[in-house]
């Protein structure tokens, strides 16, 4: 059957036997064309906005500045600037920073440490403590507010780092534990044994073995909170509050939304410079990222 | 080889060496001298102004204290230490317990090093997410004196509440059946071009935007100027160049939801179209194969044979996305705060909590939405039942 496949097809992919009629159809050729336009039309009207000249924004389309692309005054970087200098938008980056990476690298390697001991060291209690962790994989973020915040009021963690720190780590969790120990559970057996036979500790095995071995899942898992809590404007805004020192960039582009609706040559200016690290990161990685989708919801 | 390992630990050669255990120790130390950095609101200028005044520069170090001054060098230095003290000090505890432990007699020694290991995970869950929900629920029962009372949970039953739990399910069905199906589409024609990883970008890109920033370039997109002046929102523009008269998108009930909800489908589509598009290319040939030689056409192979077979990652897809979509926040906040009958549970409950300071009825939102993934909750841990007993 499988020759077969390949002998009709003429190529080795497997599935292009069934694919071959639709291949060239121009039909679906401009339908996938339009698609892929029309998902990036808002983005880079956007994106070209925040290149115009303030005054022209309001006056005419950002889609006529493409026409008219090479005439004087059209194009400006002083939306950036003005961004940056007036709307604290440079001290909300350098805030989303000291707010992202330790809430990237702390909750991974808590779950990493974590999901070793529940897949490789046995325990009393593994079990149930296991499906707890499942079971709370779906809590949504809604059910900690009310009390987190009366706990941190009272031990004065409200507004600081490292408050935050310890609510992104916490809500990342369940799905840090469950991605890495499914993929840990699944390294050979013989390699534990071998280490125990060497005289390696079980932290010494976790560092030298598991943790590089494990190296795609945690990549992946990185790229999922790091986003997460980047783009993050509830916990931002429930526990760092809105004060202008440690707002975070959702937090201070929803502040420019509120009061000024019109001033869209710094909106725009603004809602991209919060996309760019995402983005960067997206871009470059994607591969990690779209294999953790998959691991983490084709289970 | 039991004695063995007993004779290395004795002698201090089994496991991590001395120096690691004596440095991680110091490191801990030095990183808790970084939180208290940290947790202090003015921690950075006050460590900064203490740094000027050893080097002599008073004049800078009062400006720093009074607000002024180098306050974004006081800034730099204040990351530089939250990163050391938050990527280091994790790993500095880590592996100061674990070193520790490593010297106590072998039999103790392996019965508390998973505990050593999963310690951190397990306080963090019981404090921050065990702990909360128990207290949530049993918050909605009281009122602001802490008497117990049932008032939280009628006044849910009322008016506007009515039409928060109204729109809520409009979005759980709507935005969740717009993404998936657009997914779902968008997967199977992108299955059938040459460039197709090319084209999967376009539509998956917007995953990686906030929630926030895709609102700003929706509301660009929506955005409507007076009759006599030249609409520059692409929507408006379109819509008025067949002379039509301009729409508020946004803020006109009730058009103003699918304006929403077009947000959340045009991120979450890319979601969808990944894991259904790794889904299809799993079908196997052979069945493909056999239905195309007894004479099935595209349209019956995809809906008679694709799509049943794939019908798991389809449950599993829904699922994740109605969960992201029951708890939508950032969308209907940023747009205008649910001022426009488009409220929902989630914002409503953060008016509750910082508006009208009302943690009773707050708590009782966030239950309702608690109750609403009880279901996937269920059948989480079914799934996971059958996988281990497998």
């Amino acid at each position: 059957m499988a020759v077969s496949t390949k002998a009709v097809a003429g190529s080795s992919s497997k599935s292009r036997f069934w694919r071959a009629p639709m291949l060239e159809s121009l039909p679906l050729r401009i339908s996938v064309l339009v698609i892929c336009f029309l998902w990036t039309l808002p983005t880079a009207g956007l994106l070209v906005t925040s290149f115009r000249n303030p005054e022209l924004i309001t006056k005419t389309g950002w889609w006529t500045a493409l026409v008219n692309a090479f005439q004087p005054g059209q194009w400006t970087l002083n939306n950036y600037i003005n961004v940056l200098s007036g709307d604290n938008m440079a001290t909300a980056f350098l805030n989303s920073l000291i707010v992202t990476i330790p809430s990237t690298v702390i909750p991974i390697t808590i779950a990493a440490f974590a999901a070793y001991a529940f897949a490789w060291i046995p325990f009393r209690g593994r079990g149930i403590l296991f499906i707890i962790v499942v079971a709370l994989l779906v809590v949504p973020i809604q059910m900690a507010l009310i009390p987190i915040l009366k706990i941190y009021s009272g031990a004065s963690l409200y507004g600081t780092f490292v408050g935050i720190w310890l609510a992104h780590t916490a809500f990342g969790l369940p799905l840090a534990i469950f991605l890495l120990y499914n993929f840990m559970s699944q390294l050979p057996r013989d390699l534990f044994e071998s280490a125990a036979i060497d005289g390696a500790s079980a932290f010494q095995t976790f560092v030298r073995l598991v943790l590089p071995l494990s190296l795609p899942a945690l990549g992946a898992f990185a790229i999922f909170q790091f986003l997460w809590v980047w783009n993050d404007l509830l916990v931002a805004l429930v526990f760092l509050g809105p004060g202008k020192d440690v707002q975070v960039m959702p937090t201070a582009l929803y502040n420019m939304i509120g009061p000024r609706g019109g001033a869209w040559h710094l909106l725009t200016a603004g809602a991209f410079l919060t996309m760019i690290v995402p983005l960067g990161v997206f871009l470059a990685l994607q591969r990690f990222f779209v294999r953790g989708i998959l691991a983490g919801s084709v289970k | 080889m039991a004695l063995d390992r007993a004779k290395d630990s004795a002698s201090g050669s089994y496991g991590t060496p001395r120096w690691v255990l004596v440095a991680s120790l110091i490191g801990l130390v030095i990183a808790a001298l970084g939180v208290t950095v940290l947790i202090d609101p003015h921690g950075g200028e006050n460590l900064l102004a203490a740094i000027y005044e050893r080097l002599g520069n008073a004049a800078g170090a009062d400006a720093l204290r009074n607000g002024q001054g180098d306050q974004f060098y006081a800034k730099l230095l204040l990351a530089a230490i939250a990163l050391l003290v938050g990527v280091g000090g994790i790993w500095l505890l880590f592996t100061s317990a674990s070193t520790i432990v490593e010297r106590f007699p072998p039999k103790l020694r392996d019965r508390i090093i998973p505990w050593v290991f999963i310690a951190p995970a397990l306080v963090l869950l019981s404090v921050y997410l065990v702990y909360p929900a128990v207290a949530t629920v049993i918050r909605s029962f009281f009122d602001q004196k802490g008497v117990f009372t049932l008032a939280n949970w009628e006044s849910l039953g009322k008016g506007e509440f009515l039409e928060i739990l109204r729109n809520n399910i409009i979005w759980l069905v709507v935005a969740t059946a717009g993404s998936v199906g657009l997914g779902l589409t968008v997967a199977a024609l992108f299955d059938r071009i040459r460039r197709e990883s090319l084209a999967k970008v376009f539509i998956f890109t917007p995953l990686a935007i906030s929630l926030v920033g895709a609102t700003v370039i929706w509301k660009f997109v929506y955005a409507i100027q007076p009759p006599s002046e030249p609409q520059f929102g692409l929507l408006n523009a379109i819509w008025t160049a067949f002379g039509n008269k301009a729409v508020a998108w946004s803020t006109t009930f009730p058009i103003n939801l699918p304006a929403e909800m077009l947000i959340m489908i045009w991120l979450q589509t890319g979601f969808a179209m990944v894991v259904l598009s790794a889904a299809i290319k799993g079908v196997s040939v052979e069945v493909l194969e056999a239905a195309r030689l007894d004479g099935a056409s595209e349209r019956q192979i995809f809906f008679g044979i694709i799509v049943p077979l794939i019908r798991g990652s389809i449950v599993t897809v829904t699922t994740t996305v109605a969960i992201a979509t029951l708890k939508i926040f950032d969308i209907v906040f940023s747009v205008s705060g649910g001022l426009n009958h488009d409220n929902v549970v989630a914002v409503r409950m953060f008016q509750e909590m910082f508006q009208f300071f009302n943690d009773g009825r707050a708590a009782a939102l966030a239950t309702i939405l608690f109750i609403a993934v009880l279901p996937v909750m269920i059948l989480n841990l079914r799934n996971f039942r059958r996988q281990a007993a497998m």
